[in-house]
């Protein structure tokens, strides 16, 4: 099924837009009847407390979890039913929260796999050479991907979701793990990608990168949104303060 | 003189960048594929002479001999392409073998003449292939993964030998051809191509240049598979399905092509094998045989085609010199084989191989060539 075959979502011109989603495993409810709404252009952050369901609603987002309720909307269609590989070939990209490079393959390879859907073969290594230069990884081409440092995978798999021309791009901690030079250099990479038009939803516990980067932030708790707004309201609403970002901040 | 690129694939200038040299080249090399320099096409072009030369060297004995060590490289590269470059680790790729075997003996046998034959080739390779999509359907549709097909490969394997076992009755005969029970199928033909009296029969010498010759196409064209854009998908199955999946790839479909081609290019090798023997039992469908070609992929290389032709042709040449001594004592050291590439060389000897080159060849008089 195609998106186009699929019920039109009368709400609106969001780019993504998921209604009433929920997901529950056993009796754990880990999405709880979420509606978010993320215009097209958006540097979007998603923060919340360890096991708030952000990796989760993502997941559903892309197709990796079925949802136990509710619907996902991408460009106004209904995309609940599609699978993962043709929410891709929609526009839909993504970033796992551990790196998921092709670790015995060459960063070059690496890039080849998801660039030869958009590039011909007669163009692939120029574009191979322009993506990997844009992440700074191009010294690295001949590296083995389990080789390479752990912020070099974090930005090859960036560099590999992005390859695909996305519309939309979901990246889960991107900045996981990395050195405050690094996690600078991350923001770059996600500016740099917003400014090519590209729409970003981000998972992220690093609060200093979120205010760096996100235009609006979705925060969740227990599975449910429970604020919305820019970093500068979430970061002054006392609720927040309470359940996630502290007293000190 | 050469020259490196971007690929890492050795070009050399004297190439003219849109030559049909460079054309055939592009689509036979790339990184999921060794020797892509032209010290290796000099040493492939070589080799291939030698192996069209070899039957004005060696006795009909030997010719044969080698055309069966030769022949069951269909089989070794059937498992190369699905577990080394798809990652669906088949126990049970001897199925595909041994049900091609009996179809091209059944047909074969009906049909009487040469066109028996082709037609039991064709039939045979078709009947192999679709056993493997319905196979591969149910196993990659259902969400079996990992140890799960080797466990349903193999016992799928398991059944069919202990069903064509009890098949020595009258009873179990298709037409003419009795599938003979643990005492096999006897007076399967040999292949003949053609018509009528012009139609050549393909067996001592024939059929080695035909084994030669088809062995030469389908590693060509499995050179140009694996380095397509779908090959790159294989290998990305490989190394990470999910990941693969989500940058738009249908991965079930490919898999299960890649699980069809290889059931047709098993059975291929088990026609070729049930023609070169005229003779085809039950045995092919036992433990012992299902594991053989994982042994000689593992050795070779699973993740290279020629690391599975090399691998399979040196393993089952040791395993006749040792067989010798006792099949039981031939059994124990491929045993002892595939626990010590496993433990000692993951990877197989000829990738290693492939990457000593350069200072083996260094160390030559006057050096050489070495990519």
């Amino acid at each position: 099924m195609t998106a186009s075959e699929t019920t039109t979502d009368v709400a609106g011109a969001a780019l993504l837009r998921t209604e009433g989603l929920t997901k529950q495993f056993g009796g754990l409810m880990a999405v709880d009847d979420v509606d978010l709404r993320i215009e097209s252009g958006d540097i979007r952050c998603l923060i919340g407390p360890n096991g708030a369901g952000k990796s989760t609603l993502l997941k559903l987002i892309v197709g990796q979890l079925e949802p136990s309720a509710g619907q996902v909307f991408y460009r106004g269609e209904d995309i609940t039913d599609l699978s993962q590989h043709d929410r891709a070939r929609e526009g839909l990209s993504m970033k796992f929260q551990v790196p998921a490079v092709y670790g015995d393959l060459s960063v070059r390879q690496n890039v080849h796999i998801p660039l030869q859907r958009e590039v011909s073969r007669r163009d692939i290594d120029a574009e191979i050479d322009e993506t990997l230069e844009s992440f700074d990884l191009l010294d690295e081409a001949g590296t083995r991907a389990d080789d390479l440092a752990h912020g070099q995978q974090q930005w090859l798999e960036i560099a590999m979701a992005a390859a695909l021309d996305p519309d939309l791009l979901l990246l889960d901690e991107p900045a996981a793990g990395m050195s405050v030079q690094e996690t600078e250099r991350t923001a770059e990479y996600v500016h740099r990608l917003n400014d090519r038009g590209v729409t970003l939803l981000v998972i992220e516990h690093d609060i200093d990168f979120v205010r760096s980067i996100a235009q609006s932030v979705t925060v969740l708790h227990q599975g449910e949104v429970f604020a919305e707004g820019t970093i500068d309201e979430i970061e002054d609403d006392p609720e927040v303060r309470r359940i996630y970002l502290g007293e000190g901040h | 003189m050469a020259s490196e690129t971007t690929t890492g694939v050795e070009r050399s200038t004297a190439d003219a960048p849109d030559g049909p040299l460079t054309r055939v080249r592009d689509a036979l090399e790339g990184p999921n594929t060794l020797g892509n320099s032209r010290a290796f096409w000099a040493a492939f072009v070589a080799l291939v002479g030698f192996l069209f030369v070899y039957p004005m060297l060696r006795s009909t004995y030997y010719v044969n001999n080698t055309a069966f060590l030769l022949a069951s490289a269909f089989l070794g590269l059937s498992l190369c392409l699905v577990w080394g470059y798809a990652g669906i680790f088949s126990f049970g790729q001897v199925a595909f073998y041994g049900v091609a075997g009996y179809t091209f003996g059944v047909v074969s046998i009906n049909i009487t003449g040469p066109l028996g034959t082709v037609a039991g080739l064709t039939v045979g390779v078709l009947v192999a292939a679709g056993f493997a999509f319905v196979i591969g359907y149910f196993m990659f549709y259902g969400g079996v993964s990992d140890v799960y097909v080797a466990i349903i490969t193999l016992a799928v394997t398991l059944v069919l030998n202990t069903f064509m076992g009890q098949t020595a009755g009258e009873q179990w005969a298709v037409g003419t051809a009795r599938l003979g029970g643990f005492n096999g199928m006897t007076e399967i033909p040999s292949l003949a191509l053609g018509i009528g009296d012009t139609a050549i029969r393909v067996a001592d010498v024939p059929f080695y240049y035909f084994v030669v010759g088809t062995l030469l196409v389908t590693y060509l064209g499995l050179r140009v598979l694996v380095n397509s854009d779908l090959g790159y998908v294989m290998v990305g199955i490989r190394e990470n399905e999910e990941r693969t999946e989500l940058f738009g790839y249908d991965t079930r479909r490919v898999k299960l092509g890649t699980f069809t081609l290889g059931g047709a290019l098993a059975g291929f090798g088990g026609i070729v094998y049930a023609s070169w023997g005229n003779y085809i039992d039950p045995s092919v469908f036992g433990l012992t045989f299902a594991a053989l070609p994982i042994i000689w992929v593992a050795t070779g290389g699973r993740k290279w085609l020629s690391g599975a032709i090399i691998g399979t042709f040196v393993v089952t040449f040791i395993s006749q010199k040792l067989s010798v001594f006792g099949g039981q004592f031939s059994q124990i050291i491929l045993g002892a084989l595939l626990l010590i590439v496993i433990l000692g060389l993951p990877e197989g000897f000829v990738p290693q191989i492939h990457a000593r080159l350069p200072w083996l060849l260094n160390r030559l008089p006057g050096g050489g060539d070495s990519s």
